[in-house]
């Protein structure tokens, strides 16, 4: 029954030197739930992710996910247990093709681990798997393209695709639609209703537009604590929130 | 589908006839010691191109694979182990794949400058071992052997240089095919990602050491097999091949040959190798002017010859290549002028510093002059100039017209 929570911080810290960034979060993410982080610039918003993810380690505290405490873990045990993220710049295999930065993404999830004795071309299954990807992404025609040709909006719908290709159930987006246009947004926010459907989704996001049209829950850290965890309409109305963040930004 | 595998049908028949036509000992020798490269500098690639790992000791894998091949030779002469010959080079893969597992755990731990150094220290290491185990390494005058053994599976005697440079392209084309397969694998894949971008390939789930790891160790493999076929060459193996140069011409041969291309390293164990035995025979500046080439590669063409033929490619399939020849053929002219005023100035310089009369006249492309006399200094300084001031308004040209030509191409979109 413990198993409702997908991902449970508990009191997490980090200092880097003397200066702490992180200062006591916890946070508890409900499986199936799409939970938005906002928070001011500075906040720590992408160091929550980095500590999740297990790319910093942790001063304090503890990280849980289904129930198994990941701290102290590499980033790829935390990826192999179901925990996968994006990033907030754009971080692809440059000089790869889409098709093989997909096919990378799937490799350890389907199994194969260090093999040097599958011949790629002949993993119908595999090679099946990444192109029903790219085309969910919309983006089959580009799909032999080396990705450090493609434009920004495409880089960033890889870069979620990539993220996501493992089949991993607690996703983590770090600023997924950050540069683009309205359009490329709404196409975006689709694209991440899609693949996070059956899943858990935690997403950091500037557009307020967004986080509501997402979000079941949202997290407002500010100064590395968070001081509200909501639905949308009670964070709207939260007035400790609204003075730390959303009013300003809510007026435009 | 034909065009697919046409090269693996061509390169073996190419291997056939070759020792048919230069059938000289030097050639035959030449030929060989090609070959061994082209499947040393593939190894190196998997490394370098593959992996992103730029390794300045590689040649420490080729070295052991050969002084095991030696010392397995030596055991089957002396009726201790039986190993036919043609199976001799795969003792010095596994030589090779056993000591890359050995020392290349730690140095894989990181990539970049970290790894470039720590390859190095692995060199100096295995330099000391050198003289501390004198049985092994045979000191300064190395382990010799006789290759023809009594066991053979095919019952070649392998005591004329022919039947070895058969034995030599055989294990090139099994070794090449190999490792061409092995950059189709998830491995092989999973390097380049490692390559590209190790910050990432952890959140694809992929411990980005053992990557390197698996990578380093098949590349020792390779190289193993490549040492174990020069010791079958030469029956003899010594400290040189183990050193710090011989892991500096693998490096060299591989980057003119181009590392982000597979046959990169093919071209350039050819090229580096034809010049290098061919110019140590002519003069005493060979190796400066290998040296030149390396430097002109990487300033001027970072991705090598392969690079340089990869990017005419769209040029060739649309039929425009012969827009762009006669440019090409007044830059080669300048430069071969600019080049022929350096090569006299190099010359006389190394007359004048290493000969053992610097006053008796030297011999130049058959003309006899005196090295300290002023007409050759001022001839060799009025050609440099005079190519140099050719070859940029041609170098220009190069650029405007490769400009039209990217135009055309796309309008022909």
């Amino acid at each position: 029954m413990t198993n409702k929570i997908a991902l449970n911080l508990v009191d997490v810290e980090k200092r880097f030197g003397e200066t702490e960034i992180i200062r006591g979060v916890n946070l508890a993410v409900k499986r199936g739930e799409r939970h938005a982080v906002i928070g001011p610039n500075g906040a720590g918003k992408s160091t929550v992710f980095n500590l999740i993810s297990g790319y910093y380690p942790l001063t304090g505290g503890k990280i849980e996910l289904n129930s198994q405490e990941i701290n102290g873990l590499e980033p790829f045990q935390i990826n192999r247990l179901g925990l996968c993220r994006s990033f907030q710049v754009t971080n692809l295999f440059a000089k790869m093709s889409v098709f093989e930065n997909v096919r990378c993404a799937l490799l350890w999830s389907e199994g194969y681990k260090y093999s040097f004795w599958h011949l790629m071309v002949r993993q119908k299954k595999l090679n099946k798997k990444a192109e029903e990807i790219i085309e969910q992404l919309n983006m089959s025609h580009r799909s032999k393209i080396p990705v450090g040709e493609l434009s920004y909006a495409e880089q960033r719908t890889l870069e979620i695709g990539i993220t996501v290709a493992g089949g991993a159930d607690v996703i983590l987006l770090d600023e997924p639609t950050a540069g683009m246009s309205k359009s490329e947004t709404e196409q975006a926010v689709e694209l991440m209703k899609f693949v996070s459907e059956g899943k858990t989704l935690i997403v950091v996001e500037h557009d307020m537009g967004v986080v509501f049209d997402l979000a079941d829950r949202i997290s407002v850290l500010v100064y590395g604590k968070i001081i509200a965890t909501d639905t949308p309409d009670n964070i709207r109305n939260n007035k400790a929130v609204q003075e730390a963040y959303l009013g300003e930004e809510e007026e435009v | 589908m034909v065009k697919r595998y046409s090269v693996w049908i061509a390169a073996p028949v190419l291997l056939i006839v070759l020792p048919q036509i230069f059938d000289s000992g030097f050639a035959i020798t030449m030929m060989s010691e090609m070959c061994i490269a082209i499947i040393f500098a593939l190894s190196y690639n998997m490394l370098l191109g593959q992996g992103g790992m730029l390794s300045f000791g590689h040649a420490v894998f080729y070295g052991f694979g050969g002084f095991i091949s030696i010392h397995a030779i030596n055991l089957v002469t002396d009726d201790i182990i039986v190993i036919p010959l043609e199976l001799i080079p795969l003792v010095g893969g596994i030589a090779g794949f056993f000591f890359a597992i050995l020392l290349g755990y730690i140095s894989t731990k990181k990539a970049g400058t970290t790894f470039a150094l720590i390859s190095l220290g692995l060199v100096e290491l295995v330099v000391a071992c050198v003289l501390l185990f004198p049985s092994f390494f045979g000191g300064e005058e190395g382990v010799s052997g006789d290759r023809m053994l009594d066991y053979s599976i095919t019952g070649i005697g392998f005591g004329k240089g022919v039947e070895v440079f058969y034995l030599i392209a055989f294990w090139l084309m099994v070794a090449t095919a190999l490792m061409y397969l092995q950059t189709q694998t998830p491995l092989g894949r999973m390097a380049n990602a490692v390559r590209d971008n190790p910050e990432r390939t952890p959140f694809v789930g992929y411990n980005i050491h053992l990557v390197r790891f698996f990578q380093f160790a098949l590349s020792g493999f390779f190289a193993g097999i490549a040492g174990g076929l020069l010791a079958i060459n030469y029956e003899i193996v010594n400290s040189e091949m183990i050193g710090a140069l011989a892991s500096g011409h693998v490096l060299l041969m591989t980057y003119i040959g181009g590392v982000g291309h597979f046959f990169g390293p093919i071209l350039g164990a050819v090229l580096y190798t034809f010049l290098h035995l061919t110019l140590v025979n002519i003069t005493m500046a060979g190796q400066l002017y290998l040296g030149v080439l390396f430097i002109i590669i990487i300033l001027w063409a970072p991705n090598g010859m392969a690079g340089i033929l990869m990017v005419h490619q769209p040029v060739w399939r649309a039929g425009l290549f012969k827009e762009l020849l006669p440019t090409y053929l007044m830059a080669l002219g300048a430069g071969l002028v600019t080049f022929f005023g350096a090569l006299i100035l190099v010359e006389v310089n190394y007359h004048l510093s290493l000969s053992i009369e610097p006053d008796k006249p030297m011999q130049l492309f058959g003309v006899e002059f005196l090295a300290n006399s002023w007409p050759p200094w001022l001839f060799s300084i009025a050609l440099m100039a005079a190519g140099y001031f050719m070859l940029r308004p041609i170098i220009r040209k190069i650029g405007l017209k490769w400009d039209e030509l990217t135009q055309v191409m796309q309008g022909g979109k």
